[in-house]
């Protein structure tokens, strides 16, 4: 977590449902918290990082939704015209309106040119070090390779032009793993962690941007030792004489902490699966000037009080925050 | 466990039998592929008729048991004795395929291309790839496309699309006459006209100026090659794009909402429902898809969580526990603390389950059919699997359930 924190770009992905934009908001929240400058950003533009913070609505204009926390949403029309603003000098804001929508649908239409525009405007704040740290609520697992991997499809594709000289500068800032980063989020779930797995390798083969972390979401919270476990798994014998006893509603409560349990369990498995395919990744590439890196799980509780929005936030906000605090040892164990 | 008994269990039955085509959609992660996989088994399971569901990337576990290691745009029939082997009797054939996107778009270039020049120009030129794979959400649109084909054939009495899981439902439903727009759209036309006089003509001269200067001329010669090419298959694209728009408000047609009643995949499987109703597309069920069951939520469980509470732990006299321990020839204290830690646990599950209740009434006022899937022990990864999903899904009882 503290290396998560040192980074300047942070990409948090995952398949859509698993409470990345929750987890992103968290980890902007406990950057804040600490005192640094932190922009947060949502990609899609879906309004899920407006809910997390419990605002109305984020443009592409950022706002601080608390002390240092600043929150925007991309919009890749907007992302031009600063970019024509910044790069090319266009004196005519005014007209270029009609312009703007016509070579948005170039973008719409050429490979890269969408996603770049977006990756740039990022690694923009990061280049003129607006922020401590940026942190992305990026595209789902599916899209994600394809929108941080944008500048160097740009860069093999276009052979002249101004675009191509300016992938260069984003690239030194996306493939240094130490300024940039990839948090992937999953739950324990099945689907999950294989998209999370089949990220992770796509990330550092196709890529030049590392993995910087992996978080397990929602994990149950372990409820029974082995000895009880036993017991507990042979309840259901026992239930006649629980409902003598204490009523026939018993029935339904073994029954909740069996389901509960075997849910567990199951996540469990998935979790242990998950950590074998991160030993089995080749991230050699990312020690540059490192010992080696260790990819922890970081694993968060489910909430059960609540799945959405700004209390959410802030209870993911304090498990990442004592996280960091027990170090990075305890952060690798889920 | 006793349920309470419905009059009559809600099932899709009738919608398997009074449909053609049907859009299995909703957020990813619902389970919506193995859904639309065990609507194929309960369609066969009924009728004997010839069903093909239309998947994309299952779950590798999923395809291995389906008995389908690789396969692609051809269907391929699933065999009736792994059917019978795993307990299943099937009156009708039961087919699948799986949407490669790749394929697909040969397919429809090799399709739409007026001679060979122009397909083996389009095929072969670079940027084709990487454009198809990402304009126009072409997954959305060739799931639509191949959903038309398919069931042009007249080979299948039904067919079932798994839609691929989008960013938002709706791009699925706008697909198509995105295509169409696509081809009437100025960037198209500006892209089109000869390098040299839109070097020169004055209205795009800022415009060019400005576009040469971002993305190089070089660049954009390129991407105007290929859409050259692409116009000469303008006709045929447009046509079949508006021929699969209208199968999307055919009364043969219909959608089946999937969604698991977590806040997320629920609030978006309403919006996406909200949304097929502004449109008139027929929504023909919704499936609640690992539902909690209702009795957790009932006010006799959380009493009896209070008293279990309250009778074990530091407050009980271990009475209780001793009982029980005798019962099941286990430790009086372990028994203790199992007991404590299971009515001390149940209110966390309690408030999940009256979460999840109040979501599925809001969803089940969207349609006129809701069907619940109990949480089922662990992933679904065979075809018995399917076949007690299937059983879920016609309204049948199922004697054997783990859960």
């Amino acid at each position: 977590m503290t290396a998560l924190l040192d980074l300047e770009l942070l990409f948090v992905t995952g398949k859509g449902g698993v409470g990345k934009t929750t987890v992103a908001a968290a980890i902007a929240e406990v950057a804040a918290r600490r005192g640094q400058r932190v922009l947060v950003c949502e990609m899609d533009a879906k309004g899920a990082l407006a809910t997390a913070f419990e605002v109305a609505t984020l443009e592409f204009e950022p706002t601080e939704v608390e002390p240092g926390l600043h929150a925007m949403s991309m919009n890749t029309e907007d992302a031009l015209q600063e970019y024509l603003r910044l790069f090319i000098k266009i004196p005519f804001l005014g007209r270029i309106g009609p312009l703007a929508s016509t070579l948005d649908f170039v973008a719409d239409a050429a490979p890269g040119v969408k996603e770049i525009l977006a990756i740039g405007k990022l690694a923009w704040e990061v280049k003129e070090r607006h922020y401590d740290l940026v942190v992305v609520d990026a595209e789902a697992s599916g899209h994600v390779v394809s929108q941080i991997g944008a500048p160097k499809v740009i860069a093999d594709l276009v052979q002249v032009g101004v675009v191509k000289d300016q992938t260069q500068w984003m690239l030194d800032i996306l493939e240094d793993p130490r300024r940039t980063g990839v948090a992937v989020v999953t739950t324990s779930e099945e689907m999950p962690v294989t998209e999370s797995i089949e990220l992770l390798e796509r990330l550092t083969t196709e890529t030049g941007t590392f993995p910087a972390a992996v978080i397990a979401n929602r994990v149950l919270p372990e409820i029974f030792d082995d000895a009880e476990r036993d017991v507990a798994d042979r309840m259901s014998g026992a239930v006649d004489l629980l409902v003598d006893e204490v009523g026939p509603g018993v029935a339904a409560v073994v029954e909740a902490a069996r389901i509960i349990e075997s849910r567990r369990e199951i996540g469990e498995s998935h979790l242990a699966r998950l950590a074998t395919a991160i030993e089995g990744l080749d991230l050699s590439g990312a020690t540059r000037g490192r010992a080696a890196l260790d990819l922890p799980i970081l694993s968060i509780p489910e909430m059960f009080s609540r799945a959405h929005g700004r209390r959410v936030v802030s209870l993911v906000a304090d498990v990442l925050d004592r996280t960091l605090d027990a170090g990075s040892r305890d952060g690798s164990t889920v | 466990m006793a349920t309470r008994k419905r009059r009559t269990a809600p099932s899709v039955d009738p919608l398997l039998a009074s449909r053609e085509m049907i859009l299995v959609a909703g957020s990813g992660g619902v389970g919506k592929t193995t859904v639309a996989a065990a609507l194929g088994l309960a369609a066969v399971q009924r009728q004997a008729s010839r069903v093909l569901v239309l998947t994309v990337d299952p779950a590798r576990r999923l395809a291995t048991a389906l008995g389908l290691e690789a396969f692609g745009n051809t269907p391929v029939r699933i065999d009736d004795q792994a059917l019978a082997d795993a307990g299943l009797d099937v009156r009708g054939e039961l087919y699948v395929a799986m949407l490669d996107t790749k394929a697909g778009w040969d397919e429809l270039i090799r399709r739409h291309a007026p001679d060979a020049a122009t397909r083996d120009a389009v095929l072969a030129n670079p940027l084709y790839q990487n454009i198809t794979s990402r304009f126009v959400h072409s997954h959305d649109y060739l799931a639509m496309e191949q959903l038309h084909d398919l069931h042009a054939t007249g080979e299948y009495d039904l067919v079932i699309v798994d839609t691929p899981p989008s960013r938002n439902a709706l791009t699925i439903l706008d697909a198509p006459g995105r295509m169409a727009d696509f081809f009437g759209s100025r960037l198209l036309r500006w892209l089109t006209v000869p390098y040299r006089s839109r070097l020169f003509t004055f209205a795009s001269k800022p415009f060019y100026k400005i576009a040469d200067t971002i993305l190089g001329s070089r660049f954009l010669q390129d991407i105007a090659d290929f859409f050259v090419l692409f116009q000469a298959m303008e006709k045929g694209f447009v046509k079949r794009a508006k021929e699969v728009e209208a199968l999307l408000v055919d009364p043969r047609t219909a959608f089946v909402v999937v969604s698991t009643l977590e806040a997320a995949p629920a609030h978006e499987a309403k919006f996406l429902a909200e949304s097929l109703r502004e449109r008139k597309m027929p929504i023909g069920a919704i499936i609640a898809n690992r539902v909690l069951p209702d009795h957790l939520a009932d006010v006799a469980a959380s009493r009896a969580a209070e008293v279990l509470a309250e009778r074990t732990g530091s407050g009980g006299d271990g009475a209780l526990a001793v009982a029980v321990a005798a019962e099941l020839g286990a430790d009086d204290e372990v028994v203790d603390a199992v007991l404590h830690r299971m009515a001390e646990r149940f209110d966390e599950v309690a408030m999940v389950a009256a979460r999840e209740r109040q979501r599925r009434s809001e969803l089940a006022s969207l349609a006129t059919t809701t069907v619940d899937v109990p949480w089922l022990r662990g992933d679904i990864h065979d075809l018995s699997g399917l076949g007690v999903l299937a059983r879920h899904l016609r309204g049948l009882p199922n004697a054997a359930e783990s859960s």
